[in-house]
């Protein structure tokens, strides 16, 4: 199987641009300068290719609203958004340790294609390994001419900055992001004006996920019928999918886009002896639980999401028998509580409220009011109703909790303790 | 409105070399405070926390007010507006950590230096802060130290990162 992501990844020791360009590094790049920006636009439509990020939008749709021709303003940028902190995420780090040149040659192609001349990898800043290596490999792209004015005589020039974070959340939300970018409080912004027409510094922007960025070399050099075929799934290519919890070995894989949550489970060797599989997370922190009896769905955009759930960063996180439902909605509200940014009511007041009801019942000390209120507070928190997607991305656990674990919830009310506390 | 703002008062409250290496961060930006975040970083840098009179010294080079800029720094969870201790431990107590009973190690480190989440140890060694998912979430439970990551943490891991810590101070 063609694995375009991860077959030259090292993570011990990653190619330096010589090793890269040995195996067909930067073809893909040339391959674009040798186009024009809308035609390499147009093949990464017609590839089929989906953000990567969480939210699954089609890369090329996005691109498409950018302003192109002699009209459109000189300065547009192009954004690689490596803040990844969605808990039980952990794939981008793994792509820019392992193939920090493959983000580069992502990031380069995407540029030419809006006709950016500068783009900004913001990174978050924990990721100092990363930044070590990407730093590196801009460096060894500006001395083979691959970075700078008038790359290979194309008339097109680039330069890329990497930018470190000092960590927060809602610094991954695009909007949120720009903001950062300019120094600002991280706070969202409006939409409309979208980033594509006012975005960094009032310029075109676009913002697009590491992993995205990295599946762009192949679909320059291979081209678009090879890009399908990777998966016979309705989403194209492949996917970098995860997990972690009490299974026997977490990690990483790159597996054609769909294949399923029990395949990815029996890679790493099922759950730990003793412990059984009560629910997982498709995608992060900010995804519906689902249960073992939906291991068999593809793990695609759209089958997760008729499953009720988000395929969202394809990090799955399993929870086992030996630890409380209740317990880890309360970490995740925990987390979501603290990287609100309090920007809008709902989400600045609601999540601290859930934190508190939920801690209550993780003790015994809730009632059946606490569990209504709960529910309320999912309402409270949903889609429309706060400025950006992060408080209802915190619903999703809790919501999809209170429905499937539902009879754990009731005893810690009827009982007056948690079973997993001695 | 972005040209540069004449140096006066900054002279005494930053290094030439902090001045400069800000300098150099505003120069790759379309308009100067949006090198906040590195200015801030340049400076923790160098002495290990963020200070007022360091607030206020860079808020004028990046051509923003005071309340601006603290209002940036606050913002984020590795700026220090406080002063910490020469090492600065961040447990990651996100749910994969958690799935991993991290908070059994929490509980050692508090033990071990005798403070609670959010403090400094007596002798000013170390600072144990809290940290959200560090992405290392097939070799959890992790932690950063001196932001560095440090992963598959046990109890005698820890306690031997801790021995070669607490030592130095008597080396
Ligand atoms: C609270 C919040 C945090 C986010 N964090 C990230 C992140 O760390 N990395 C990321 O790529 N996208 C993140 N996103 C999604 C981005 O807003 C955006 O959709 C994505 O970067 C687009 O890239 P794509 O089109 O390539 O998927 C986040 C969204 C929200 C609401
Ligand atoms: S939903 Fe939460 S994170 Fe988003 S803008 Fe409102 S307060 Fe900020």
């Amino acid at each position: 199987m063609d694995k375009p992501l991860s077959s030259h990844l090292n993570i011990e020791q990653p190619q330096d641009i010589g090793a890269y360009q040995a195996v067909g590094g930067y073809q893909g790049f040339l391959a674009a300068l040798e186009q024009a920006p809308q035609k390499v636009q147009q093949q990464v439509k017609e590839s089929g290719l989906k953000g990567r990020g969480g939210a699954g939008f089609a890369t090329g749709e996005k691109w498409r609203f950018v302003p192109m021709g002699d009209d459109a303003p000189k300065q547009k940028y192009l954004i690689c958004n490596a803040d990844e902190m969605e808990p039980g995420t952990f794939k981008d780090r793994w792509l820019m340790e392992g193939a920090p040149h493959l983000l580069l040659e992502g990031v380069m192609i995407a540029a030419y294609a809006i006709g950016a001349s500068q783009a900004f990898i913001f990174l978050r800043g924990e990721y100092r390994l990363c930044a070590r290596r990407l730093q590196q490999a801009i460096d060894e792209a500006k001395q083979a001419g691959l970075l700078g004015e008038n790359i290979r005589g194309s008339g097109f020039g680039l330069n890329i900055l990497l930018h470190q974070s000092a960590g927060r959340y809602i610094c991954g939300e695009e909007t949120a992001l720009l903001n950062a970018l300019e120094g600002k409080r991280a706070n969202p912004r409006a939409k409309p004006p979208f980033p594509q027409v006012v975005g960094l510094f009032g310029r075109p922007t676009i913002v697009n996920n590491c992993e995205t960025l990295c599946n762009l070399p192949g679909i320059l050099r291979h081209g678009v019928q090879w890009y399908q075929q990777l998966s016979d799934s309705p989403d194209a290519g492949t996917k970098i999918y995860g997990i972690s919890g009490r299974v026997k070995k977490a990690g990483l894989w790159e597996l054609p886009m769909g294949v399923s949550a029990g395949h990815i489970l029996s890679l790493a060797g099922g759950m730990q002896d003793g412990r059984k599989l009560r629910g997982w997370l498709p995608g992060g922190a900010s995804t519906d639980f689902l249960l073992p009896e939906h291991l068999e769905l593809p793990m695609g955009f759209d089958a997760i999401a008729k499953a009720g759930s988000r395929l969202g960063t394809g990090g799955i996180i399993a929870l086992d028998d030996g630890h409380c439902p209740v317990g880890m909605v309360l970490n995740l509200l925990q987390f979501f509580a603290q990287e609100s940014c309090g920007w809008c009511t709902p989400c600045r007041d609601g999540l601290p409220w859930a934190v508190e009801i939920l801690s209550r019942m993780e003790v015994g000390k809730g009632t059946q009011e606490d569990l209504d209120e709960l529910s309320r507070l999912c309402d409270f928190m949903w889609i429309g109703k706060t400025f950006c997607a992060l408080a209802p991305g915190a619903v999703e656990p809790l919501r999809s909790a209170l429905k499937y674990f539902a009879d754990d919830f009731a005893e810690h009310v009827d009982k007056g303790r948690c079973r997993y506390r001695h | 409105m972005n040209q540069s703002i004449p140096i006066r008062t900054l002279h005494e409250s930053l290094t030439e070399a902090e001045r400069e290496a800000v300098e150099a961060a505003c120069s790759h930006y379309e308009q100067r405070p949006a090198a906040a975040i590195d200015a801030l970083m340049i400076v923790q840098q160098q002495r290990g926390w963020v200070d007022d009179e360091r607030l206020y010294a860079l808020a004028e080079l990046l051509g923003m007010s005071a309340t601006e800029l603290e209002g940036v720094a606050t913002f984020y969870n590795h700026i220090y507006r406080q002063p910490v201790g020469r090492h600065v431990i961040h447990l990651c107590n996100s749910i994969s950590c958690w799935l991993q009973d991290v908070g059994a190690l929490e509980q050692h480190l508090c033990e071990r230096l005798s403070i609670r989440m959010g403090q400094t140890s007596q002798t000013g060694q170390i600072t144990l802060l809290p940290n959200v998912c560090l992405g290392c979430c097939d070799k959890a439970p992790a932690m950063m130290l001196d932001g560095e990551l440090i992963m598959d943490l046990d109890k005698d891991k820890l306690d031997s990162i801790l021995d070669k810590l607490q030592g130095e101070g008597n080396g």
